[in-house]
């Protein structure tokens, strides 16, 4: 017991040292640490559909575009500050998650076929916003930007640093927020949907209707990122936001990291980050820094990781820890 | 006690917990379950026996609610239940085990008795508290920490008891709970199933091939054949039956 | 608009549709024996389609004449990956067969922009431009060429699954795993050999498709996601389904450019999907359980 402890001790620290950073780091290293903690905390996210409730999503930039075209279209049309737009990012998200978990449960499609039917919903988002003109089309659409002498936290218009805590407010929250759910009755129902749906049934579980509270949770939890999203980066556009590859990025962090725990996202992430950024300064270094270079070698990284470590690398840990594995 | 209480609620006149009336079920070609009616009376041990494709199955899966029954009607003190879901049906205060035991792999033993015992108590604390209860009655207490895919078959239907039970159910359901065990496992589990029905009045409705558990826990059997219920009674007298005899039992099984 | 301009446009979405098919067949064949989703499909095409490149401008051979050798090549990279890789994973969660072929998919996507490079390359053979006229229809020669040879290749492949030997081993594993072992079937090895099937008719098409589209590095993905769909429209396990399926797709998606900008016109596609999935995911001609 008194190991759990020291592992929230640990955790305990490394927050306060994160809390520190923005103090003595430059604004590549902020800049690093905010992708890690933005792909930490959707990993988070996308975590609660497949490691709570067994769901596999591919189509997750879905939430996060939706997130931050409604955001930003609220700013800049209407000059809605992003935190009560974040409101509507999240109503906006939950009934799409609501549509795709309601068609997908009712209908009876599981398991791979699920995982197809996001792909296509986020592909016709991806298509449906590259002809929607009044958000920009494939043309994007912009947020003002400009040198502000002080930041603006209510607007989110500020230095790296502002977004930087942020983000890891965010991250630090959807930990807690996991950490909690898994401990409540929901949680508990989530991992017996997971671990074998019939069985849950036969114990009372309503599994539809669990299935999408995790599906909407997850969706809603996601757009959130998406609004940071908008503002952090000032521009969308519709094949970089909705794109498959955000969706595979997102996900390859808890699947690393370890899926089931709200660690696991949070390992992904820093392990991920840490192995690209050390890749691209590696190559530079001996002057192959080609493109396609260093996305080969992470290919090959996450394929070595997945073949010894199929579990991820929390639950390998834990067991070298000796603690239990959620 | 409780077999003085199941007395009087005999001498009372208590309903019957489980009543299925009429009830048929047809396969595009096959008629699986033929025109079955029976009772189960509250706090007694009922056990439906047939050789293979008799229908057992199908009957069990229709009370469960996993099927829905073509015709007929099922009532679970007096309410109807044919035709509800399997969730809605454990929410009634029907429990069942699986014929091929299915705990929760990945979770322990303890976890996977606290998510039966959440059905009614929402607060996690409440739940594990119950848990224990129900693992300290049926001696899995000191494995309560063990993960659930690591256990011996004996002990993995044990736990699957064990989660049902923790649901607090008025009628437990039990698919060929002796399969696979040897006779010593058995008669351990035959104990344990009359202990929680003569201690705890659980009613008790099971499908089984091993005659010595209906024996030793059965108050009354009901034989099915092609579908159809062929003979019902007490099990001594239902076994002697020259059409039980005939369809399942060989000559054999009387000397 | 004429009547004929349809016409020309169906017809012609019609042909690259049955080259779409033959690509999305040998998806069918891997998912419907293996069962592992294969994410790196539309990659291994790109692979097949550079190779048809590189030996068209060095040795001067025509695509067409390397259908063979390339889908041979494809074949046996599919057999090693099958056995060498992948074959673990079979039994291991969806997700982790997904990282798995998508961190394939990386590594040869991105290998092919560090040989290649990120710009589009195609093919020009002397017959590129030519045509056949019947009536009032125009038919692009190359289309006409490929079509044929798909023709050719899927009959060839019916064939193997209906009278070869290891066909119809193949064909009982996917209908019942254990039974197929307790028979004494090696599995292991029958996947290996399905998956460099599967692969060999992507290496087919892929030599057929350079003729019909430019390629690049990127493109990979896209293909990947065509082949589900149309795997899906048409049947999972369904090989007639395949090429039916991509001959829908083909079309939809050439009509829908006329009607529609052509961009949009793979919404209609991902709409046909979302329908299919909900309504009859086994897909239009699968075989009833």
């Amino acid at each position: 017991m008194h190991r759990l402890a020291g592992v929230y001790g640990a955790l305990a620290i490394l927050l306060a040292l994160l809390c520190a950073v923005p103090f003595f780091a430059d604004d590549y290293l902020l800049t690093v640490l905010i992708t890690i903690l933005y792909l930490a905390y959707v990993g988070q996210a996308w975590n609660v559909m497949m490691g709570f409730a067994g769901q596999l999503s591919l189509g997750h930039a879905i939430y996060v575009g939706l997130g931050a075209y409604a955001a930003a279209v609220l700013y800049v049309r209407f000059g809605i500050a992003p935190w009560i737009g974040m409101l509507a990012a999240i109503a906006i998200a939950a009934a799409c998650g609501a549509l795709i978990g309601y068609l997908a449960f009712r209908f009876g499609v599981g398991g791979v076929y699920f995982a197809i039917l996001t792909i296509a919903f986020a592909e016709f988002a991806r298509i449906g916003f590259d002809h929607f003109g009044w958000v920009g089309a494939s043309a994007g659409f912009f947020l003002p930007v400009a040198n502000y002498a002080r930041n603006d936290l209510w607007n989110l218009r500020g230095d790296p640093a502002m977004f930087y805590y942020v983000m890891l407010a965010l991250a630090a929250a959807a930990f807690a927020l996991c950490h909690a759910l898994l401990r409540s009755r929901t949680g508990y129902y989530w991992q017996a949907i997971r671990e074998d749906e019939e069985a849950a049934r036969s114990l009372g579980i309503d599994t539809f209707r669990y299935k999408m509270i995790a599906v909407v949770i997850s969706g809603a939890m996601t757009a959130v990122a998406g609004v940071f999203f908008a503002f952090y980066y000032n521009n969308l556009f519709p094949e970089q936001v909705f794109n498959i590859s955000r969706s595979i990025e997102m996900i390859l962090g808890p699947i690393i990291g370890g899926i089931g725990a709200p660690f696991g996202p949070i390992i992904g992430a820093f392990l991920l980050t840490g192995a690209s950024e050390l890749m691209q300064n590696i190559l530079a270094a001996i002057g192959f820094d080609v493109p396609g270079a260093k996305q080969v070698f992470y290919g090959v990284a996450l394929l070595v990781v997945v073949i010894v470590l199929p579990g991820g690398v929390w639950p390998w840990l834990a067991a070298r820890l000796r603690l239990s594995a959620s | 006690m409780a077999r003085s209480k199941a007395a009087i609620e005999r001498l009372v006149g208590m309903d019957d917990l489980l009543e299925v009336q009429g009830v048929s079920k047809r396969f595009r070609g096959l008629l699986a379950v033929d025109d079955v009616t029976f009772r189960v009376p509250q706090g007694s041990i009922f056990a439906v026996i047939g050789p293979n494709g008799a229908g057992k199955t199908t009957l069990f899966n229709m009370i469960a609610g996993v099927i829905k029954p073509d015709c007929g009607r099922i009532a679970l003190a007096g309410a109807r239940v044919e035709g509800c879901r399997p969730d809605e049906i454990c929410r009634r205060g029907i429990g069942r085990t699986f014929q091929l035991v299915r705990p929760f792999p990945a979770l322990s033993v303890e976890d996977n008795v606290v998510i039966g015992a959440m059905l009614h108590r929402r607060d996690a604390r409440a739940a594990r508290g119950h848990a224990r209860e129900v693992l300290e009655r049926l001696d899995l207490i000191g494995k309560r920490s063990q993960i659930a895919s690591t256990l011996t078959l004996p002990d993995r239907k044990r736990l699957e008891l064990a989660r049902a039970l923790a649901t607090d159910p008025k009628l437990l359901l039990l698919d060929e709970v002796m399969a696979g065990m040897r006779p010593g496992e058995t008669d351990r589990m035959v104990s344990v199933l009359g202990e929680l029905n003569r201690a705890g009045g659980l009613t008790i409705l099971l499908i089984e091939h091993v005659m010595r558990a209906v024996v030793a826990l059965a108050g009354r059997v009901l034989v099915l054949h092609h579908g159809a219920a062929i003979a019902e009674g007490p099990p001594e007298a239902v076994m002697r039956e020259p059409a039980v005899v005939q369809s399942y039992l060989g000559a054999e099984a009387l000397a | 608009m004429p009547a004929a301009i349809y016409l020309n446009v169906a017809i012609s979405g019609l042909l690259t549709g049955l080259v779409y098919g033959l690509m999305a067949l040998g998806l069918s064949v891997i998912f419907g024996v293996v069962r592992v989703v294969n994410f790196a499909h539309g990659e291994m095409m790109a692979i097949a389609m550079y190779l048809a490149i590189v030996l068209f401008n060095t040795l001067g051979l025509d695509p067409l004449v390397l259908v063979i050798p390339l889908a041979g090549v494809l074949f046996v990279l599919g057999y090693a990956l099958q056995a060498g890789i992948i074959n673990p994973f079979i039994s291991r969660p969806e997700h982790s067969q997904f990282i798995l072929l998508v961190a394939i998919a990386i590594v040869i996507t991105n290998a092919l922009l560090i040989v290649f490079g990120p710009d589009a390359r195609s093919v020009q053979t002397s017959y590129s431009f030519d045509s056949f006229a019947i009536g009032p229809l125009i038919v692009d020669a190359t289309k006409v060429y490929a079509a044929a040879g798909t023709i050719v290749i899927a009959a060839a492949l019916f064939a193997f699954f209906r009278f070869a030997p290891a066909g119809k081993a193949i064909r009982a594993c996917a209908d019942n795993y254990t039974g197929a072992l307790v028979v004494g079937l090696d599995v292991k090895r029958l996947y290996a050999l399905t998956f460099g099937l599967g692969a060999a008719c992507v290496g087919a098409a892929g030599s057929m498709l350079v003729l019909l589209i430019d390629v690049t590095p990127a493109l990979g993905p896209a293909y990947t996601l065509l082949a589900f769909i149309i795997v899906i429209t048409g049947g999972l396990g369904s090989m007639p389904g395949a090429l039916l399926g991509g001959v829908l797709i083909g079309l939809a998606e050439a009509l829908a450019g006329l009607f529609f900008t052509p961009s949009a016109k793979s919404m209609f596609s991902f709409a046909l999907l979302v329908l299919i999935l909900l309504l009859r995911p086994q897909g239009l001609l699968a075989r009833r359980a």
